[in-house]
């Protein structure tokens, strides 16, 4: 190679490289074969945790489950050795509950929060706050049960005057604050996909910045915004430590928020450990990680076509 | 005059970027050595002229490319080892690419990448690489620095040298004086001026001074399509037969 | 002095905003303030629990005395061979999503997934964990079931910030790579990998200190309430730290106050360092880009 005299003096009638492949050519072609196993890996196992519970879940279903019982009663007693009872209403209520006041409590928050991050914060603020709010979301679900019950509980028992402080309030604000980082940040996420030109276009017609957020920000970010919230919902209703430890764990449908509840995952959490393998209650706990897998798939599911509508405009 | 096989030969070429045609039907010929401009304005087609000559279209999200590209005669679609090609092919972007590496290690990864291994020879392409660009004294005491800390112009000559360093047969030149000072366009120029001679040169330019102190043969493109080519000299000269390559060419529009 | 005529109407509107913005501030606030109020609690009642006697001694009298070294140990064990799992298969999706996929239905189909599974509660994770590492594939509930089954659950976390780190890395890299004639593994290998892998361990140590936190997955699949000795190996089980909290707080009567007040204040502080490292390493990051 080195003893030619011009470099660029090439047989340029030979294509013998263009055809010959060398080894980096069959070593690429490998590693992309590797890489799309790799690719792919999320859908398998996208399926292999609904086929694996769904194999357990099984036996259940196709002898004892009956639907009617599983979805409009509230008698769970499994481990009634002569009549055990599977109907899951009560826990369908306790979930819905605690979600439902976590909502309350994170809807406005994780929207004032977004708003002021991404509207009226400076750079060095944002950033800042943002890391903060990070924080929050590193605190894990056992520690936050453990503020529950050593903390919350003493707190609403001293505030509300009951004799429990282990309720739907107690879980429902832990919950709030627990699904607030990621609504946050999906929600400035919307707030900073409306264009500047909406705002500086409004802002020109002498409307103040308060206007502006309200009237065009807002509005124009809804999808984005309801995205936040269902992913919120998501987390909230498969959060498992939190209402294990802070809802009282009663089956009950409640009709007062200091009512004692009990969670679908909850449930799981507290009895798989005390069941046999196969056995009709094993069966009827993972029927249960059936339900929640279903209901998560579709919450999430719809909540990325919504945020995936905005982008698309 | 010797009728040469041409170096590079185009047959109905057409290009589209997803919905977008980009090139429509251009049919062209490169002879060996010659210094070839494309010319014309913004959206014109040259640049996805240019990236279908080296295939990248393939590696290109939405880019297809009908037509026939003969390169020494053979048509790139029928090559075993595409990489192989785009060795012989170096390219220079419009704006200047000093890859996350150091300066030494710029120029030497197409060779290494192509399987030379021993330290002398890299040394040595470097070296004559970086000279052929007008950028060795500048930066032969610190080849170890990182390429992206070099000036624009300093990194647009690297970019030359990097293309040189696997003795490409053919090299094209995007723009490559767009974000570049006026003193630098014109030591890559003399470059080029030296180059000639060894090497067939393609260059897309919006500088129609540029492609005239430059090209032996120059092709006026618009929307896409191939308006003209003939030898450089006359068609500036007021030999354009078309009335749009003339009026471009007296900088009534582009 | 003022350009325009101060109107009623106009100072009504300021007088508006500025409260607003006050509100909107004392909001993100109050949504900080828990943190401080978490930590403070936990210093406050944790802190003077919080011995070297308490980190490098093994439980005693049925967990009510004594030290976490073994649910220490455990975290550590079971975290460090999730990621050992995780990190090589979630970057290799990343690369392949970031630089080979198109737009097809099948990238449209792998992105569903990864949002999906993301979303799968954790408890879920535990079931499937069981069903397929515990029962399926005959490990039984075991260090390594467990780790496995936190690896699936840190996948998509993975995926998603490599991708990032990956997309940050300027495309004219790559055409410039290519046109040198390299394949695209070797513009990965050489070019785009070196320049993602800072942003890559950022991410990867984020997940570290999020799957040391988690308690369900690992409840059922290998994580014990109490094992008197050490595990010998990836098929023993192991305490944990996550669980050991949960235990000491709710199922072990007689358990001194300050003790899963320290021991809440070790996950948390584990966690956060963790946290705060990948943090910095993010912002250090973002002041000492080459390009």
């Amino acid at each position: 190679m080195s003893d030619r005299t011009s470099p660029f003096a090439r047989d340029t009638t030979l294509h013998g490289d263009c055809d010959r492949r060398d080894a980096a050519w069959y070593i690429d072609k490998g590693v992309e074969w590797l890489l799309f196993l790799g690719g792919i890996s999320a859908i398998l196992f996208i399926i292999g945790i609904f086929a694996f519970i769904t194999h357990e879940g099984m036996g259940f279903i196709t002898t004892r489950f009956d639907a009617g019982e599983f979805f409009t009663t509230q008698y769970w007693t499994p481990s009634d050795e002569y009549d055990p009872e599977y109907g899951i209403l009560a826990m369908l209520a306790g979930t819905a509950s605690v979600t439902g006041l976590a909502m309350l409590t994170a809807i406005p928050f994780s929207l004032g929060a977004a708003i002021y991050i991404g509207e009226f914060a400076g750079e060095r603020a944002r950033e800042a706050l943002k890391i903060l709010v990070e924080l929050l979301a590193a605190i894990p679900s056992v520690v936050w049960g453990f503020i529950g019950l050593s903390v919350m509980n003493p707190l609403l028992i001293a505030l509300f005057d009951i004799p429990v402080g282990l309720n739907i309030v107690n879980a429902g604000i832990l919950l709030g604050l627990m699904a607030t980082p990621i609504m946050t940040s999906i929600a400035e996420d919307a707030l900073k996909a409306v264009p500047d030109r909406y705002r500086e276009a409004a802002e020109a017609m002498g409307a103040t910045r308060w206007q502006v957020i309200y009237k065009v920000v807002l509005p124009a970010a809804r999808n984005g915004l309801l995205g936040a919230v269902l992913l919120g919902v998501g987390r909230a209703f498969g959060e498992t430590m939190v209402v294990l430890m802070a809802t009282g764990h009663a089956i009950n449908i409640p009709d007062s928020p200091f009512d004692a509840v009990r969670a679908l995952t909850a449930t799981i959490a507290a009895e798989l450990g005390e069941t046999t393998a196969g056995s009709d209650h094993w069966g009827a706990l993972f029927t249960i990680g059936i339900l929640l897998f279903v209901i998560t798939f579709l919450i999430n599911l719809s909540a990325d076509l919504i945020v995936r509508g905005i982008r698309g405009k | 005059m010797v009728t040469q096989a041409p170096k590079i030969q185009v047959d109905n070429l057409t290009i589209r970027h997803g919905e977008r045609v980009a090139l429509r039907d251009v049919s062209l010929a490169i002879r060996p050595n010659e210094v070839f401009a494309i010319i014309g304005p913004a959206n014109a087609g040259k640049s996805s002229f240019l990236k279908a000559l080296n295939r990248m279209d393939l590696f290109t999200d939405k880019m297809e490319v009908a037509g026939r590209i003969l390169f020494n005669g053979r048509d790139i679609r029928t090559l075993r080892n595409l990489y192989a090609l785009r060795r012989r092919i170096g390219v220079v972007f419009p704006l200047p690419v000093g890859l996350p590496l150091t300066i030494y290690e710029n120029v030497a990864l197409g060779p290494k990448l192509a399987g030379v291994r021993e330290r002398a020879e890299l040394d040595a392409i470097v070296e004559r690489c970086l000279r052929l660009a007008a950028l060795w004294d500048e930066v032969k005491d610190r080849l170890n620095d990182y390429g992206s800390l070099l000036s624009g112009g300093q990194q647009q000559r690297l970019t030359i040298a990097r293309a040189l360093s696997q003795s490409p047969e053919v090299l094209i030149l995007d723009e490559f004086s767009i974000a570049i000072d006026p003193i630098t366009t014109m030591r890559i120029e003399d470059v080029l001026e030296q180059l000639r001679s060894e090497l067939t040169i393609i260059l897309a330019s919006t500088s129609i001074q540029q492609a005239r102190r430059l090209a032996d043969r120059t092709a006026f493109f618009l929307d896409g399509r191939c308006i003209e080519i003939g030898d450089t000299e006359p068609l500036f000269e007021g030999g354009a037969r078309d009335a749009r390559t003339r009026r471009y060419l007296e900088g009534r529009f582009g | 002095m003022e350009r325009f005529a101060t109107t009623p109407l106009n100072r009504r509107n300021r007088r508006i905003q500025a409260l607003l913005r006050g509100l909107f501030l004392l909001m993100t606030l109050l949504l900080i303030l828990p943190v401080a109020l978490i930590l403070a609690t936990l210093i406050v009642k944790g802190g003077p629990a919080l011995t070297f006697d308490l980190l490098f001694s093994d439980p005693r009298l049925g967990m009510t005395a004594g030290g976490i070294l073994p649910a220490l140990l455990g975290t550590v064990w079971l975290v460090s061979l999730a990621m050992l799992a995780a990190a090589p298969l979630g970057v290799a999706a990343a690369i392949y999503l970031n630089e080979y996929a198109g737009d097809g239905w099948l990238t449209r189909l792998i992105n569903l997934a990864i949002i999906n599974l993301a979303g799968v509660p954790s408890i879920v994770h535990a079931l499937f964990g069981v069903g397929a590492f515990v029962l399926f594939f005959g490990l039984g509930a075991s260090i390594l079931a467990a780790s496995l089954t936190l690896a699936v659950m840190s996948l998509p976390v993975i995926i998603v910030t490599t991708r990032e780190a990956l997309a940050a890395v300027p495309m004219s890299y790559r055409e410039a790579c290519w046109t040198l004639g390299a394949t695209r593994w070797q513009t990965i290998r050489r070019v785009v990998l070196p320049n993602a892998v800072p942003g890559i361990l950022t991410g990867v140590i984020l997940e570290l200190s999020r799957s040391a936190g988690e308690t369900a997955p690992i409840m059922f699949t290998g994580a014990a309430f109490f094992l008197p000795l050490l595990p010998q190996d990836v098929f023993d089980q192991t305490m944990a730290l996550s669980l050991h909290l949960f235990v000491i707080s709710t199922q072990v009567p007689g358990v001194p106050e300050p003790l899963p007040y320290a021991v809440a204040l070790v996950l948390i502080g584990l966690v956060l360092m963790m946290n705060a490292l990948s943090i910095g390493f993010r912002l250090w990051l973002r002041g000492s880009r080459r390009w």
